[in-house]
């Protein structure tokens, strides 16, 4: 029978398959830890006399509450003493169970979403879960992942497996030409916008069409890592020839990588296969994004108008944002800017923001941070001299972690602000009480931030290069 | 770690109506840091609860009757947001034991179940009724799967699925059900390995 991508990598880890009494046990390739969601877990562990089966199928980092700023005389204040507390939990929990981590002295330590990939710990075909919603970023490469609670993170620490069952599939079809400026984005905004944030619930997603073979690793992962945006668990995209060349020579890949690739490229989605739904988009109709309201399906083309508010949810999200139906978002005044987290903080948001920002100044009432998502994009980044250009024009320059994007480091705007922000949730109070969040590129905000108000990256950015004219006879 | 076992439960409803309740209102995020379980209910709504200054609202979760409701009505998408698990938690430590709506957000159901919470997507007719008519004495039936409700309001079916209902009816949990399949895992990692 004809399979989806998301069946064959299924099939490959159920340990016992579901009955209509019971969910299958699932068995999990890969599981990543942080300081946030692990400590209750190892304390379940160590209440019952469990050990961690698989140490070396688990990888620990700490992103959620480290402070992004160090004091002159080299310490790291954190916001809280009980931030540190967490972090050192996770720290002896890691060190007490035997599995690696990257902690303060790992040229690798990052957001978890973003460190793993680069370590090439992140492959093709795998099942992948931690404690966080985000997971779904591993999807990009064809595997398997979503956000798991921390009574899951226990299970899989002592059993290295899950219970689950089996979601429905749904594909995102998008092909033809993206316009200029359209990035992914803005790709994953519109879809969300389309589908509604509840569209996906209950499925895992396939990304499909031109649209997503073209794109890069990094536009990959943007896009994925918000699948959960819409509902669904998980996200996922076909591995072909970008990701081999994105994994390879990366320090977790499999030694004889030709033959994994080998592998890897059968997991294709057959041809014939039946998805329980699809959803089709052209690219063509695709513009920059922004969000206007309290959460990501809210989000509207730059250059269009805030739609009228149906219900009083969508009322009150109106009114928490100070925005009005039938006004434009480009042109409102923004406090502050943040680029980074697992959505946007990879090289290539970095230096699209940078390509913006060159030789230009960050407007005077606004305070802009750059965050890079791990310590190995921030010596990238630092050896391209794009930090350079962040400094220069007025950015702060910080150091790598979740930052803004859930403020729970502290790194949050006052109450009432506006904050244009490239992360992935625009929930009420998220970036701090009272602030005020929209979504978008990196490459938006990067404009607003030069001109103080929300600005259509396109008014910006170099013109596209002209295609050749079409010689061939009309369709 | 197992919880109370839940079978029938009879209790006042909580009603909060606003659609798209997410997970940061439930519990903001600044309150993660905690290492522990207990006592996350202080923190539930926080935002709703509580003034900048500490004092609190008028807010209804800060009455005395909200400490009686063991059934919280929420609105349309009730629990969508992050994975975060504190927000059962802070809901069961509060005294919540059922969440009602028209529609539940997944990750936030299923973190529920497995936490002693139960969490009834109910049929649209029964969630306006529910709505319309807070603080009423509503009856909860994990055996028949029905939520009965007062004042000639009707009888609804629920679905929740066997495996979950057995845990909740049991009190059990699901790390114990996985703890008994080692032998079926160790020989599934085996051959996993080799490939
Ligand atoms: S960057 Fe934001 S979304 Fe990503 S893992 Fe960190 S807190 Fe979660």
């Amino acid at each position: 029978m004809a399979k989806t991508l998301f069946d064959k990598v299924w099939d490959r880890h159920v340990v016992i398959p579901e009955t209509p009494e019971h969910p299958a046990t699932l068995y999990i390739g890969l599981h990543l830890i942080h300081e946030v969601t692990s400590p209750q877990a190892f304390s379940v562990l160590k209440e019952r006399g469990l050990s961690v089966r698989r140490p070396d199928r688990t990888l620990a980092t700490i992103d959620h509450s480290t402070p992004t700023l160090i004091s002159p005389d080299g310490s790291r204040p954190y916001v809280t003493p009980q931030a540190e507390r967490q972090v050192e939990t996770l720290l002896t929990n890691a060190k007490t169970h035997g599995i690696e981590t990257h902690g303060w002295d790992s040229p690798h330590r990052g957001i978890v979403h973003v460190m793993s990939p680069e370590l090439g710990a992140t492959q093709p075909g795998m099942t992948i879960v931690c404690g966080d919603s985000h997971t779904s970023t591993h999807g990009a490469f064809g595997a398997i992942a979503f956000g798991i609670g921390t009574t899951q993170v226990g299970h899989v620490l002592a059993n290295q497996s899950i219970l689950m069952r089996k979601p429905k599939t749904m594909a995102i079809e998008i092909n033809g030409t993206l316009g200029h400026g359209v990035t992914p984005k803005d790709i994953i905004l519109a879809i969300i916008a389309k589908i509604g944030i509840g569209g996906g619930t209950g499925y895992a997603l396939e990304y499909r069409g031109n649209v997503f073979e073209d794109m890069s690793m990094d536009g990959r992962m943007t896009v994925c890592n918000m699948s959960i945006e819409a509902g669904a668990r998980c996200g996922m995209i076909a591995p072909d020839q970008t990701t081999f060349d994105y994994l390879k020579g990366r320090k977790y890949t499999p030694k004889d990588f030709n033959a994994a690739c080998k592998d890897w490229l059968s997991l294709q989605t057959d041809k014939g296969a039946k998805f329980d739904k699809t959803v089709i988009m052209a690219a063509e109709d695709i513009r920059p994004m922004v969000t206007y309201g309290t959460h990501p399906g809210m989000a509207i083309a730059i250059d269009s108008l805030i739609p009228p508010a149906d219900t009083a949810a969508d009322k009150s999200a109106l009114d928490y944002m100070q925005v009005t139906s039938g006004t434009a978002m480009s042109g409102t005044k923004i406090n502050r800017v943040f680029i980074g987290s697992c959505t946007n903080s990879r090289m290539e948001d970095l230096r699209a923001a940078a390509n913006i920002l060159r030789g230009q100044s960050i407007a005077q009432s606004v305070t802009a941070i750059v965050v890079a998502g791990s310590e190995t994009i921030k010596a990238e980044a630092e050896a391209e001299g794009l930090h350079e250009v962040f400094l220069k024009a007025g950015a702060q320059w910080r150091e790598p972690g979740c930052s803004m994007c859930l403020g729970m480091n502290g790194d949050i705007g006052a109450p009432g602000e506006l904050i244009i922000s490239t992360s992935n949730r625009n929930f009420a109070g998220r970036q701090g009480p009272g602030v005020r969040t929209v979504l978008a590129s990196p490459e938006t905000a990067a404009a607003s931030a030069i001109t103080g108000i929300i600005t259509d990256p396109r008014s910006v950015m170099a013109p596209p290069i002209p295609c050749k004219p079409n010689l061939g006879s009309p369709a | 770690m197992s919880f109370k076992p839940i079978t029938q439960i009879t209790s006042k409803t909580l009603v909060l109506p606003a659609s798209n309740i997410d997970t940061d209102q439930i519990m903001p995020a600044r309150f993660l840091t905690m290492t522990t379980k207990t006592g996350l209910g202080k923190h539930l709504f926080h935002d709703w609860r509580y003034n900048d200054d500490g004092t609190e609202t008028d807010h209804e979760l800060n009455s005395l009757a909200a400490k009686d409701c063991q059934i919280l009505i929420g609105g349309h998408n009730f629990g969508c947001g992050s994975s975060r698990e504190h927000a059962p938690w802070a809901l069961t430590d509060y005294g919540f034991r059922v969440v009602m709506s028209s529609e539940i957000a997944d990750i936030f159901r299923g973190n529920s179940l497995k936490n002693g919470l139960l969490p009834i997507v109910i049929d649209k007719a029964a969630h306006q009724w529910l709505l319309d008519h807070p603080s009423e004495e509503v009856t909860v039936d994990l055996e028949s799967c029905e939520v009965r409700l007062p004042k000639n309001g009707g009888t609804y079916k629920f679905e929740i699925d066997a495996f979950s209902r057995h845990c909740l009816m049991q009190g059990i949990d699901e790390m114990g059900y996985l703890q008994g399949q080692s032998d079926a895992l160790d020989t599934f990692e085996a051959r996993y390995e080799r490939n």
